[in-house]
């Protein structure tokens, strides 16, 4: 449009009206983007396996007597004579170090090793994105604050930092919960650095001017602006992290101060089973990949979940 | 166009954004004066257009009448209640009457919203506008009205072209029915096509509904198209204000003659009888604006009263309109026949 005569041929032709589509939308029902994520997420053949395998899972770490008739916790069932074996009748995965029957183990230990993995994720992830999506709102003076104390938790070195915390609170009697609090306490500002990134590269864009200009608070921008456009990396980030917990809750018990025995867990089963690796890799190499496929699973899970949420995957 | 009451009362607006120096203890060193001294009136179904190069204070000023900004100091009454200094209640049922078109269609529009959701949500906001039950109603009205499908209504905005999406932007705006739009270049990010479509459904809604337009753009023959009134700014100040056909026809400021001897004539033949006035330098920085009139350092009439007296805009002998130029007298620069 570069002609500024008057009368000149200014301002073209007539509006197109839209094209009608040619068959008509089942357009009544009100969409949002969970619903839309959701109807979309059901067609996903990932989503589907990852979440049967994850119910496979749950389903062992709440009755874990459905799937093997041997009880771990009995002394009795383990003889140390047979320590090491291989694969026999009746215990399909052969024995461990104590001769104890390693099928049974791998599917109680799910329990533990599922509930630390989750729980961890799910507090880390809330309380660093919460924070992370404060600080980034509100910048300034708040963020510099929550940006430091985040800093401070990083500066710990998470093995030392999560044995410090275990050994002080030792005899609290939480069990796993300790854990849980130990990794979350070290996981947090992780999610906290990158949901921080995201709100503020998310915060800059004019949908979030155009809404305060309509007169929208912060508690509306934030959440409905903010976090749906800046949930995928945090997604993604927790479900590869919730694979990270499982193996530090591991690493803790190898070091005493995470899962104790009598209680079972995989990464206490990996930590057994490693010194005598050469020997005998069965008893490591179950639990393992109990652990890899679960890890997986929710990785799956979190790249679907994070697909669906963006409208212009779908 | 039927002129109706003023609605819109800027006086001596003035943004200023510190530049401060320091880590720890930040010291002022100095301002950013973006908007210096700004006033103008907007009348009920009226269209003010404002143009000036980058970076001359158009979208500061635009973000200061939308509240987005608070002003340094003067006033923006809207229906005699100045929005600049109301807060909380008050500050949200004024932005009722006040709305805004973005220029970026890509940006503006949230990508993990329905169409319906972005449209919707002035209503959920201001609650008081409409029940709930009619709210998608009213969604799929404002859509019919701005030319879409209203059965897209749960589609996502990047199934939208430029120009629909634009129109989206422009549905959201009407949705509480506000007297005054700022169009803050409403079609720069449009194809040249597309924007002649986006500018009639501007006029026709203006016709409907009685809008007021504060059009800001850079592209002239654009603002000359829909505005009622133009007025010409140059480093955080107006330089020149008055009809579209006193500005276009009949400029009296050397600014506003430059810039329109460099808009394209797209007429061979015209072409060559236009007069070219190429300005010398770059616009001065706005932390630190020249003394007495703005525009000297690049204008050819420049001699010593205007380095030291600011020139008022005013209306001046033998020109019809207000300009702020001590030297200033009409000069046809597009010859138009």
């Amino acid at each position: 449009m570069s002609d500024i005569r008057p009368g000149g041929p200014v301002i073209a032709p007539e509006e197109t009206p839209v094209p009608k589509p040619q068959k008509k939308e089942k357009a009544a029902k009100p969409a949002s983007l969970w619903s839309d994520a959701w109807h979309d997420l059901r067609r996903r053949p990932i989503f589907i396996i990852s979440l049967c395998i994850i119910a496979v899972l749950a389903l062992m770490a709440l009755w874990p007597s459905l799937f093997s008739s041997v009880d771990p916790f009995n002394a009795r069932t383990c003889e140390l004579a047979t320590a090491r074996q291989g694969p026999s009748t009746g215990h399909p995965f052969g024995r461990d170090n104590l001769g104890c029957d390693l099928y049974a183990r791998t599917i109680y230990g799910a329990a533990n090793s599922l509930v630390i993995g989750i729980s961890t994720t799910v507090f880390a992830a809330l309380i660093g994105g919460l924070m992370g999506l404060i600080a980034g709102f509100f910048g300034g003076g708040v963020d510099s604050v929550a940006s430091r104390i985040t800093e401070i938790f990083f500066a710990i070195p998470s093995i030392l930092g999560a044995l410090l915390i275990g050994s002080t609170f030792r005899d609290s009697g939480w069990g796993i919960w300790l854990v849980v609090a130990a990794l979350t306490i070290l996981g947090w500002p992780m999610t906290f650095r990158i949901m921080r990134a995201a709100v503020i590269t998310a915060k800059s864009q004019d949908f979030v001017v155009a809404a305060r200009a309509l007169g929208a608070g912060p508690v509306r921008i934030m959440f409905r602006h903010l976090l749906p456009n800046a949930l995928a990396p945090v997604i993604v980030v927790a479900t590869i992290n919730l694979g990270g917990f499982i193996a530090a809750e591991a690493a803790l018990s190898y070091l005493g101060v995470g899962v104790q025995p009598p209680e079972i867990s995989w990464g206490l089963m990996i930590a057994d089973a490693q010194r005598r690796f050469l020997e005998a890799p069965l008893p490591l190499i179950f639990p393992a990949v109990f652990l890899s496929i679960t890890v997986l699973a929710f990785i799956m899970l979190g790249d679907a979940v994070r697909d669906a949420l963006d409208p212009k995957l779908r | 166009m039927a002129i109706g009451e003023k609605i819109l009362e800027v006086r001596d607006l003035v943004k200023h954004f510190p530049l401060t120096q320091g880590i720890l203890f930040k010291r002022q060193i100095g301002a950013i004066k973006a908007v210096d001294g700004v006033s103008f009136d907007l009348h009920k179904g009226e269209t003010l257009g404002i143009v000036g190069e980058s970076g001359c204070g158009k979208s500061t000023l635009a973000k200061v009448l939308m509240a987005l900004e608070r002003p340094t100091s003067g006033s923006v009454m809207i229906n005699g209640r100045d929005i600049g200094r109301a807060r909380g209640a008050e500050l949200k049922r004024m932005r009722r009457n006040i709305q805004m078109v973005m220029q970026d269609p890509y940006t503006s529009l949230n990508p993990r919203m329905t169409v319906g959701d972005i449209i919707g949500e002035p209503y959920e906001i201001h609650t008081e506008v409409a029940p709930k039950g009619d709210r998608r109603t009213k969604v799929q009205e404002l859509l019919e009205v701005v030319g879409l499908n209203p059965d897209h209504i749960n589609r996502y905005p990047h199934q939208f072209s430029g120009g629909q999406r634009q129109r989206i932007g422009i549905a959201r705006g009407l949705a509480l029915q506000p007297e005054i739009i700022v169009c803050d270049e409403p079609v720069s990010a449009l194809d040249v096509s597309i924007q002649a479509q986006v500018i009639n459904l501007l006029e026709r809604l203006q016709n409907e509904f009685g809008l007021a337009y504060i059009f800001i753009a850079h592209d002239l023959s654009v603002v000359r198209h829909i505005s009622d009134r133009v007025g010409v700014m140059y480093l955080g100040k107006y330089v020149e204000l008055g009809k579209d056909t006193e500005i276009y026809d009949r400029p009296a400021h050397p600014y506003t003659q430059a810039l329109l001897s460099a808009v394209p004539v797209p007429d061979p033949e015209g072409r060559e009888q236009r007069e070219r006035i190429i300005l010398q330098g770059d616009p001065p920085s706005p932390a630190n604006p020249p003394s007495g009139c703005r525009f000297r350092t690049r204008c050819w009439k420049a001699q010593e009263i205007c380095a030291e007296e600011e020139p008022l805009l005013q209306i001046r002998p033998g020109t019809g309109h207000e300009s702020a130029c001590h030297f200033a007298e009409t000069h046809d620069v597009v010859h138009v026949n």
